[in-house]
């Protein structure tokens, strides 16, 4: 079953809207959902007061799907925590989506802004445009990013992509700025655009393929090999890549797949093999 | 400030021998008195009264435990206090805000806290947040185990001059008492290196850490200082170590008159393990407690430890590098110039670890072992072992078999196997608790006026929803855990700050610090001091010292030296 929020009004200071997820309002009325509680800025509202509310919540979690329609990119924590059911946002959204998430689908036809998925443990995130920074990191000074799951970002990501990822895949397929996996210790992160520097650093294990141009690879990987195929997160991705194992700084034994046709300028490193 | 009568309380009060009678408590003008005319009542029938909780041991401000904060904010936003009427907001789980810590203490009955580890060129940053400390009565201790001048005076010999330094010391910094950590280790620790045993002369100094222990031990005597000496062993946290516990507790053996401590090991916890290595690790509680059941020279707080993520920090900054190479954690280290070194790591106790599961099984052997509860004291070396805020868990553990027992079955197998735990039946009465809890840690830190409830102590008063007669506490282990962790009424100085478990009024309190009367003679030492200390620091001697008026309430403990 359905539940339709529509933005009221034009958002011009953040919400904290960690109330919009299916854990929360599954098996409540329509009129206790409107009273739940939300942020604006510093004062207290409704959730009435910021959105039309209409159709109606399933009798579990698994069974709801909520649904946002509107200008949402100040609204924050969107299905945090949440374990099941699905939410679907029409339009762009706000930092902290999915935050946590131990289950359940969240999808996004705009734009992402960061920290989508962080610390996320199951569960599925897709945007269709592009995401900000941090996607399926750990929190500051944390060392718990993503434990499990998946997000599907199909524009650009920005920086520090996956950082601290214990589990879970994460596929980009546009661009990433700087830091893509850093400190990831398992997973995978697929990157089919271009990435800026700094790939893969300070990681200690898992997979980070890029298949597109790379500005450079770090002096702490070493040149293992070149395979013609990377697998990473079940799913096989054609190449060839060179292989560089990482990050030596800490001891790491991650592996780094850049592609060998989209990066002549590292050709100078087969003679190293 | 309205005076109160507490009515019908089972009262604790060790050292006035009342074990549980019921009894009416008095207060007028921030004092135990008699009694008063038309008070207001507090009704505590069903409830016990106690004097206020007292921390002798437990890192909750400076220099850093401000590192440590800068360090974790994964720690500050899984705990986050909100602004009441009359709180501050806040924020920490292992390293609270300072006022958080406040309320935190105080919410379950605690008065008085004493921080145990001021670098003291760091004293200035310490008090600033001492004062924004509030609900406690407070303290520091300056660390002065590896202290240039301390180390020279001693290795000449020049004991009335150490003397005459660490009485300026005290006043310079407004400390309380000696802090001897990894005596010597820390000065090793600046060449990257750190000393092996209690007979290994530190680098550069031609002094071995049994000689700081004692030399400063002597001086102690020499001040008359409040305090024993506050120690944290050489070889802290290594297999084996056990026997550098034990030569420290007896190289001090022979200065010890009458049965007056003259020595408090900290976080004993950390210095009772045995084995070689950390697969032959395991617990040397028995020969610790064997020892100090058969000597009264020395008092000791356990340094508990909670499976928890907590954060490690410590003035010893080569133990401090261990765990960063153990964890691979993140990690701080300092050198304070000629004073000290320190260490912050980040740390999760598991219960699935074998040497986690032992250290905890240490602590609780050690409190059960050693008889008299006059020589052991509650504490978990907050944040190391755990934050304060598991005093009430820890108290349910020494009240209650059942409790233990409970903990230990979803602990390492192989841990389980080897602990004496499930024989050592002893259970904590109210009065053991009020004793490890409070009435011991006044005595050993000489405050005459707290730690008991006799006619003239100060007024700080815990009240705990807990009815020893109706309830049988071994066997309701939560029941004891809900009294302490929520005091019914906590009186600071004559006046509620806490009910319910609510803070409902906020108040600062008392800096103590030893202010030694010694003979003039000993101000001579000043000039040449002056003259060093140009030379040794990058601070200017003046700029050093602590001012009366940067404590927000000066509370000067006059002592007469004997030199």
């Amino acid at each position: 079953m359905t539940l339709t929020l529509q933005l009221k009004k034009t958002l011009t200071v953040p919400v904290d809207a960690g109330c919009i997820s299916p854990d929360v309002v599954a098996g409540k009325p329509l009129r206790e959902v409107a009273k739940l509680p939300v942020w604006e800025g510093n004062r207290k509202r409704n959730l009435s007061d910021v959105f039309d509310i209409r159709g109606e919540s399933g009798p579990t979690c698994a069974k709801t799907a909520i649904r946002l329609v509107g200008a949402l990119s100040k609204a924050r924590r969107i299905g945090a925590d949440m374990t099941d059911g699905l939410i679907e946002v029409r339009g762009d959204v706000g930092m902290h989506l999915g935050e946590k998430m131990r289950g359940g689908t969240v999808t996004v036809d705009g734009n992402a802004d960061s920290w989508a998925g962080s610390e996320m443990e199951d569960g599925t995130i897709v945007v269709k445009k592009n995401a900000g920074d941090y996607i399926g990191a750990a929190y500051r000074g944390s060392a718990r990013g993503m434990k499990g799951g998946t997000i599907v970002i199909h524009g650009n990501a920005g920086t520090e992509v996956g950082g601290n990822m214990r589990k879970g895949t994460i596929h980009i397929h546009g661009d990433v700025d700087q830091f893509v996996g850093i400190r990831m210790k398992n997973g995978a992160i697929i990157v089919h655009g271009a990435a800026k520097g700094r790939a893969g650093a300070f990681m200690t294990g898992g997979k980070l393929v890029l298949c597109n141009r790379v500005e450079s690879v770090l002096p702490s990987f070493t040149v293992d090999s070149i395979k013609t195929k990377a697998k990473a997160a079940g799913e096989s991705f054609d190449g060839p890549f060179y292989l560089f194992i990482g990050d030596l700084a800490e001891h790491g034994n991650g592996k780094l797949y850049v592609s060998k046709n989209r990066n002549p300028q590292l050709k100078h490193l087969e003679e190293l093999l | 400030m309205a005076a109160l009568l507490i009515k019908n309380g089972f009262v604790y009060d060790p050292v006035n021998g009342v074990d549980g009678e019921k009894m009416d408590i008095a207060v007028s003008r921030g004092r135990i008195v008699e009694k008063v005319g038309a008070p207001h009542v507090i009704d505590a029938s069903g409830m016990i009264v106690m004097p206020g909780g007292i921390d002798i041991h437990s890192h909750i401000v400076g220099a850093k435990v401000n590192s440590g904060r800068l360090l974790r904010p994964e720690d500050h936003y899984k705990d986050v206090e909100r602004r009441t009427s009359v709180t501050r907001s806040g924020v920490g789980y292992s390293i609270p805000s300072t006022f958080t810590t406040g309320y935190r203490y105080s919410r379950m009955g605690w008065t008085t806290v004493m921080d145990p580890a001021m670098p003291p060129l760091k004293a200035k940053h310490t008090h600033e947040e001492l004062n924004d400390t509030p609900m406690l009565d407070k303290g520091a201790y300056p660390l002065l185990g590896s202290n240039w001048f301390v180390l020279e005076y001693l290795r000449a010999k020049e004991f009335d001059e150490c003397a005459a330094y660490v009485a300026w010391m005290m006043r310079a910094t407004k400390g309380y008492a000696i802090k001897i950590v990894n005596p010597g280790g820390l000065e090793a620790w600046g060449f990257g290196r750190n000393v092996r045993d209690i007979d290994d002369p530190v680098p550069h100094f031609d002094i071995t850490p049994r000689e700081i222990v004692q030399g400063l031990c002597k001086v102690n005597k020499l001040l008359n200082l409040p305090h024993t000496i506050h120690v944290h062993t050489n070889n802290l946290g290594k297999p084996g170590n056990y026997a550098t516990t034990l030569e420290t507790l007896k190289c001090v053996e022979d200065f010890a008159v009458d049965t007056k401590p003259i020595i408090h090991l900290t976080h004993c916890q950390f210095s009772c393990f045995a084995g070689h290595d950390w697969r032959t690790f395991r617990s040397a509680s028995d020969e610790v407690a064997e020892y100090v059941n058969a000597h009264n020279h020395a008092t000791l707080d356990i340094g508990q430890i909670t499976f928890t993520d907590t954060t490690t920090m410590t003035a010893d900054g080569p133990f401090q590098f261990i765990l960063y190479q153990i964890t691979g954690n993140k990690w701080v280290n300092n050198d304070v110039e000629a004073e000290t070194s320190s260490g912050i790591v980040p740390f999760q106790y598991k219960r699935k670890s074998y040497v986690h599961a032992i250290q905890w099984t240490i602590g609780l052997e050690l409190a059960l072992q050693i008889q008299d509860p006059w020589k052991l004291f509650l504490t978990t070396d907050h944040p190391n072992g755990g934050p304060f805020t598991s005093y009430p868990k820890i108290i349910t553990w020494l009240m209650s078999h059942k409790a233990r027992m409970e903990v230990l079955k979803k602990l390492n197998r192989k841990a389980q196997r080897k602990t004496l735990l499930p024989e050592l039946d002893r259970e904590y009465t109210l009065s053991e608790i009020a004793i490890a809890t409070r009435a011991g840690q006044a005595k050993a830190l000489s405050l005459a006026d707290k730690g008991h409830l006799g006619i003239g102590a100060d007024a700080d008063i815990a009240i705990y929803n807990l009815n020893p007669k109706r309830t049988h506490l071994a066997k309701h282990p939560a029941a004891i855990q809900r009294a302490f962790s929520n005091a019914a009424y906590t009186i600071k100085n004559g006046e509620v700050v806490v009910k319910n478990g609510e803070v409902v009024k906020s108040v600062n309190g008392k800096t103590f610090w030893t202010d030694v009367q010694a003979s003039p003679s000993l101000l001579e030492i000043q000039p040449e001091l002056q003259k060093i200390f140009e030379e040794y620091y990058t601070v200017k001697y003046d700029n050093y010292i602590v001012p009366d008026h940067y404590l927000a309430q000066s509370a000067p403990i006059p002592v007469q030296a004997k030199v």
